[in-house]
């Protein structure tokens, strides 16, 4: 029943076998604990579990791992480089973008998505980009000036 | 949270992909972006015993023009469309309901084809598709056929695909002369799915009077529906207020609209008429 | 003191772990070996359970063991209600369900098994014969009569009381005018984005165990579950990592806590438990759940006299930890911020087959705020005068505080006036008023909703509260100069850790770097109370400063002993105690340089270079007070302090919201123009903290004023059972929040702080509600329901 799969995960290449109903987060998690991807509900609603999958934002609660195979995944863990914070990641510290922290990884992950394809969203485009993320503690106004700090920041780069 | 357990295959081609669901027509599924089947199964209220991946069969994901046709792969991600250049240049109807679907993350992962496949009553390519009077190419083991859209969706999550056949392209005749499109929604503020949904597909004659009216409504019946008193009230005319206002009060005509706990029938069908009066403005303002 | 820290906007300490993905929540932990449980939960409302069949699942693989109800019915304890109150009926609440089920969630069955998706799987494999019993789901039912749920109660009524001061008849024979009006809280769902979950280890040769929970609880935590499954509380550890989020919901006791504990004991392994969201909405407590009558006597000019407020209570099923404490809060806060001398609550609660409420964010208070706020807004309706107006007419003034209310409290301090004016300003008031009157002459509808709001917070003195209302901390610097802040608060996205460190900072002189705050482990902590009801800083923040203070003062004898002087001369300053200026000037040039604080030698502890100083930093105390060679007579070794701080009332914090909002005629949908929010919650350790506290708040109160609803049927059948039906707010329904503050210091603790983590969720949903009530004035609307929903809106403009 198990399948092979083969991943490059935060650079590192990984190869797996797993039951093919193994969601992509649980592999992550369990498998590779790396466990700063959350889950936060079953409906693909929270954004919580949110990674880059090639490059693209998913919710890897609503991918099985072996979709994943052959692909390239980039985790909450493998944001910062070289000890260096992603500018969404040093945003969130300075605006006071998260308090709990539970949403974060998924919220960091989706605004970095967001950035990459519009380097200076309005306030209704990082909204609009943020649809697929909840936090219940911030309100989001930290959330939104932590991403336009992160565009300022990336911009000056 | 977990799903029941199945097996899993990933055909190269689409034959194989067809063969493999005929191996099994009880309990194969056709898995594309998963997010319309995955979340269902981890409900278990899907409990399929295998799934076909045909999001790996790359000639499966394409947006081209071909003669005086748009051809969309049924693999194609809502993404995909939504940033579709080509698209928001000769059908931006498109692109424009990709962006309304569910978030950026449903968006990157979620396909035409799934969608379309799935008919859920509150889904958004649905609409557009009947708007655009959309030919669905279907494979099967004995071979391909088309069907139109608005002969494909029947009922409640059910729609002409036959046991054993795959979505394979959606194609569209590419708007010629002054048209305007536009795609209006009410999303729900919980699923963000389209409480209410109206695509609006008009062209029209030189002198600026409809040539003629495309209208799909979703979330308002069990299925999605072309508006057809909507449109033919509207061809011909020349899309003055009160030929719009007359129009859109036949919006859910022959429709027993949805009630939920966010808008009851009479609200929904309200709603449906506002944004369809809505879109048809909308669309005339953007003819091009 | 000198503030370095304190009152600036000081990023938190917290966050690198947080936002690198680092940190651990419950989940996170991985012990081998570790078992997975899975529960049966009931799918009816109220039903007899004929039988369970569980040996399918038994024999399923990788299965370890099923439990049922009866299996554990006589060796764990009942799940704890710590409400008291007179003639209360309190149901026997098993972990697990026995004979008959009482709520759909209610957990049936216990699955353990090697791994989550084997559990998982094995949960349909329990076979449940259920026969259906006549259901209980609206709370006015429940109090009318009809089938009881509880065997051996003879009705559905949990208590009925009675509460307030003043003559509330003569009141009302005295008003001039009275308003009456029916008004619902619906039951909300408080969707904490981490849901709960459970780890347990069990060491049978050590006799240990300890429980990773998602809780705001531990020390509770711990001596309830102890008690539950008959461990020795000091053999029980409960370690809170990091928890996503609470607000009030992991302000319990759960049955999951203590059957995960007891199994583990029973497997001798580690077992764990994550809940599921649908699990969360079902057996997750919910909040509010409150269906009253308010009745406001008042005169011609405004002058309120008295507020009678008759409530039917929805229990739920059982009661957890403060179920039917919580309508007792709505009752303490019916004064809200007037002079209002006579008030009544009448308290009517019920069982009905429903999870149980308990506390969510303000838990009971908003109500309350609701309820007056509401009625304040009748009563500027009812004579023609502006809300703001009737509001200010009733403020106590600035020196009436301390100012009791009918309701038995004291209102510490508080300057209502201040922030109405300032919110007014912001906003330019008037200007507003004029901007709508124009509006409304061009057909839009926009509407300002006002509410000026106080409550109730740092709870609280122990006498009011059922298990102590004072909170712990251990302050002590380390030899090697680090200071350890050990708060029995237990912090889940506040921020105390950063706030606390501030607070710590300053007092003790250091660099914020090198005070660490440890909390939720009762392994290492001193027992303390929690993080609830906007207590942590302003009862356990106090604890921390007085235990400083305490410190402080041996320090200073060391010192003094050091520096071989006179204890009168020698003060503290900028971290150091120092010979007093006329002896320290003679001195000028010989003091050391100044070592940067976290750049000790590695190795071997230093020797304290005494001789001939004029100076002693806090850390060269430290070490001297660890090295012990050279310490004044009848002096304990080492430097640490422990203070339990018991506060002598509640704070009272207030402020004023303005909302505006602009209605869609045809669709009914409201749109945000505007949100002023002036809160009063004392002084402020970190202004950063505070706003992120208000806007969260806030937008909870825009969840329940517009979305949030948690909806039974008839049949007593969650309609609202996943993310897809439930609407939390997201980005793009929320406005731009303008905030500012006023600072009136409290008396009631040395920092002067009031409390901030519920003011949002009380202060905003009668400013948003009474905005919306508002622009649909000129259709004669008084007052509408929450959530108010565009269809509520549209039904009214076209007269549906």
């Amino acid at each position: 029943m198990k399948k092979a799969i083969n991943l490059n995960v935060n650079g590192v290449s990984r190869t797996d076998e797993v039951e093919p109903r193994m969601l992509l987060v649980h592999y992550l998690r369990d498998v590779l604990e790396l466990t700063g991807t959350h889950v936060g509900c079953e409906t693909s609603l929270c954004g919580a579990c949110t990674v880059m999958l090639d490059g693209q934002a998913v919710k890897s609660c609503t991918v099985f791992a072996v979709q994943a195979d052959g692909s390239s995944v980039t985790t909450i863990e493998g944001f910062a480089k070289n000890g260096e914070l992603h500018p969404v990641q040093e945003g969130f510290w300075e605006k006071h973008g998260l308090q709990c922290g539970y949403c974060t990884p998924g919220m960091i992950v989706t605004a970095a998505q967001l950035l990459d394809r519009n380097a200076d969203p309005s306030r209704e485009e990082i909204c609009h980009g943020l649809e697929g993320n909840l936090c219940r503690c911030t309100g989001y106004q930290h959330i939104i000036e932590a991403v336009q700090y992160a565009a300022k920041k990336a911009g000056q780069r | 949270m977990i799903p029941a357990q199945f097996d899993y295959k990933v055909p190269a081609t689409l034959e194989e992909a067809v063969a493999l669901l005929n191996s099994d027509l009880d309990g194969a599924k056709v898995l594309a972006g998963g997010h319309s089947l995955i979340p269902a199964m981890k409900l278990r209220l899907a409990q399929p015993q295998l799934l076909v991946d045909i999001a790996r069969i790359k000639s499966l994901s394409y947006i081209r023009e071909e003669g005086d046709q748009i051809l969309i792969g049924a693999t194609t991600t809502h993404y995909h469309l939504e940033s579709s250049d080509l698209l928001k240049q000769i059908c931006p109807l498109l692109p424009e309901c990709a962006k309304s679907i569910g978030d950026v993350q449903v968006r990157n992962k979620g396909t035409i084809g799934g969608s379309i496949a799935h008919s859920d009553p509150a889904g958004d390519w649905p609409a557009a598709v009947l708007a655009l009077d959309a030919d669905l190419v279907l494979v099967g083991p004995n071979g391909e056929r088309t069907v139109k859209a608005e002969n494909f969706f029947l009922d409640l999550l059910t729609t002409d695909l036959q046991p054993g056949e795959i979505l394979r392209e959606v194609r569209i005749k590419k708007p010629g002369g002054k048209f305007g499109q536009t795609y209006q929604k009410v999303p729900h503020p919980a699923s963000g799915f389209a409480v209410v949904g109206v695509a609006v597909h008009l062209t029209f004659n030189d002198d600026g009077s409809c040539k003629s009216a495309g209208v799909g409504v979703t979330g308002v019946g069990l299925k999605a529906y072309r508006a057809k008193a909507v449109e033919a009230g509207l061809a011909g005319t020349n899309l003055d207020d009160n030929a719009i206002a007359t129009a859109v009060t036949h919006v859910c005509d022959g429709i027993d609209p949805n009630a939920d706990l966010y808008a009851s029938s009479d609200y929904r069908c309200h709603l449906a008429q506002v944004h369809t009066r809505r879109g048809i403005q909308a669309a005339k303002a953007r003819v091009q | 003191m000198t503030e370095n820290y304190v009152g600036k906007r000081v990023k938190r300490t917290e966050d690198p772990r947080l936002i690198r993905g680092l940190a651990h929540y419950v989940d996170d932990i991985s012990l081998p070996k570790t078992l997975h449980v899975s529960f049966v939960r009931s799918i009816y409302a109220h039903a007899k359970i004929n039988s369970i069949d569980t040996s399918a699942a038994l024999a399923a693989p990788g299965v370890v063991a099923v439990y049922t109800g009866k299996d554990v019915a006589e060796k764990i304890g009942p799940v704890p209600c710590a409400g008291a109150l007179p003639d209360l009926k309190v149901p026997d609440h098993r972990v697990l369900a026995t004979t008959k089920v009482y709520f759909v969630g209610h957990p049936v069955a216990a699955v353990v098994a090697t791994d989550r998706y084997a559990a998982r799987d094995a949960v349909d494999l329990v076979m449940v014969d259920y026969e259906d019993l006549p259901v209980v789901s609206d709370v006015e039912a429940a109090a009318a009569g009809g089938p009881v749920i509880h065997d051996g109660f003879s009705d559905n009524i949990a208590y009925r009381l009675t509460s307030g001061e003043g003559d509330i008849d003569a009141a009302f024979a005295a008003a001039e005018r009275t308003v009456k009006q029916r008004v619902l809280h619906k039951r909300l769902a408080p969707i904490a984005i981490e849901p709960r979950g459970v780890l347990a280890r069990y060491f049978p040769g050590e006799e240990e165990l300890t429980i990773w929970s998602s809780t705001q609880i531990p020390h509770l935590m711990r001596t309830q579950v102890a008690l539950m499954i008959g461990i020795p509380e000091n053999k029980l550890r409960v370690i809170t990592p990091e928890v996503g989020g609470g607000f009030g919901s992991k302000l319990n006791v759960y049955a999951e806590e203590a059957l995960l504990g007891w199994i583990s004991m029973q497997l001798g392994k580690p077992v764990k438990w994550i809940e599921t969201r649908r699990e969360n909405m079902q057996a997750t407590i919910h909040g509010r759940g409150q269906v009253g009558d308010v009745e406001v006597a008042f005169k011609n000019d405004g002058t309120v006299l008295g507020l009678r407020y008759s409530v039917f209570a929805d229990m739920g099923a059982y009661h957890q930890l403060l179920t039917p404490a919580i309508p007792t809060l709505t009752g303490l806060m019916l004064s809200g911020a007037y002079r209002i001398p006579a008030i009544q609550m009448n308290i009517t609660a019920c069982f009905t087959n429903k999870m149980a409420t308990d506390a969510y964010r303000g838990a009971g208070r908003p109500e309350a705020t609701y309820i007056v706020e509401r009625a304040f807004d009748l009563i500027a309706a009812e004579l023609g005068v502006d809300p703001a107006e009737v509001r200010r007419k009733n403020f106590p003034g600035p020196d009436e505080f301390p100012f009791h209310t009918a309701t038995g409290l004291d209102y510490d301090s508080g300057n209502y006036e201040a922030a109405l004016d300032k919110a007014q300003q912001i906003i330019n008031y008037p200007g507003l008023r004029e901007e709508q009157k124009k509006a409304r002459e061009e057909g839009r509808l926009i509407g300002i909703g006002v509410s000026t709001y106080v409550e109730i917070c740092a709870l609280g003195p122990s006498q009011a509260m059922p298990a102590g209302g004072w909170e712990s901390a251990t302050v002590r610097i380390e030899p090697t100069g680090k200071v350890t802040v050990l708060t029995g608060a237990s912090p889940h996205g506040q921020g105390q850790e950063t706030s606390f460190a501030q607070i710590a900072a300053d007092e003790l002189g250091v660099n914020i770097n090198d005070v660490t705050v440890i909390h939720g482990d009762t392994g290492v902590v001193q027992y303390g109370i929690g993080t609830f009801g906007s207590r942590a800083t302003a009862v356990g923040g106090t604890a921390v400063y007085v235990a400083i203070q305490k410190l402080k003062e041996k320090a200073h004898k060391i010192a003094t002993h050091m520096l071989q002087a006179d204890a009168s001369r020698v003060s503290f300053e900028g971290g150091k105690y120092s010979l007093q200026a006329a002896a320290a000037a003679s001195a000028t040039g010989t003091s050391e340089p100044v070592v940067p604080v976290g750049e000790a030698p590695a190795g071997a502890l230093p020797e304290p270079q005494t001789e001939g100083k004029t100076s002693a930093t806090i850390q060269d105390i430290a070490l001297a007070a660890h090295l012990a060679k050279e310490l004044p007579p009848d002096t304990e070794p080492g430097l640490s302090a422990t203070y339990f701080f018991e506060p002598k009332n509640f704070t009272f914090p207030f402020g004023t919201h303005i909302c505006v909002v602009e209605i869609d005629r045809e669709t009914g949908d409201i749109k945000f123009l505007r949100y002023v929010a002036v809160d009063d919650c004392g002084k402020v350790i970190n202004p950063l903290l505070v706003d992120g506290q208000v806007h969260g708040g806030i937008v909870q109160s825009i969840g329940q004023a517009m979305f949030e609803e948690v909806v039974y049927d008839e049949q007593g059948q969650l309609i609202t059972g996943t993310l897809m039906d439930y609407a939390v707010p997201r980005a793009s329904h929320v406005p731009d929040f303008e905030l500012d503050r006023t600072e009136t210091p409290s008396p009631v603790n040395p920092l002067g702080v009031k409390g901030v983590g519920e003011a949002g969720t009380i202060g905003a949903t009668p400013a948003i509600v009474g905005a919306i009530v508002d622009a649909l004035a000129p259709f004669g609307v008084k007052h509408l329901d929450m959530p108010i929903k565009p269809e509520n809106v549209w039904r009214i403009i076209n007269g549906h």
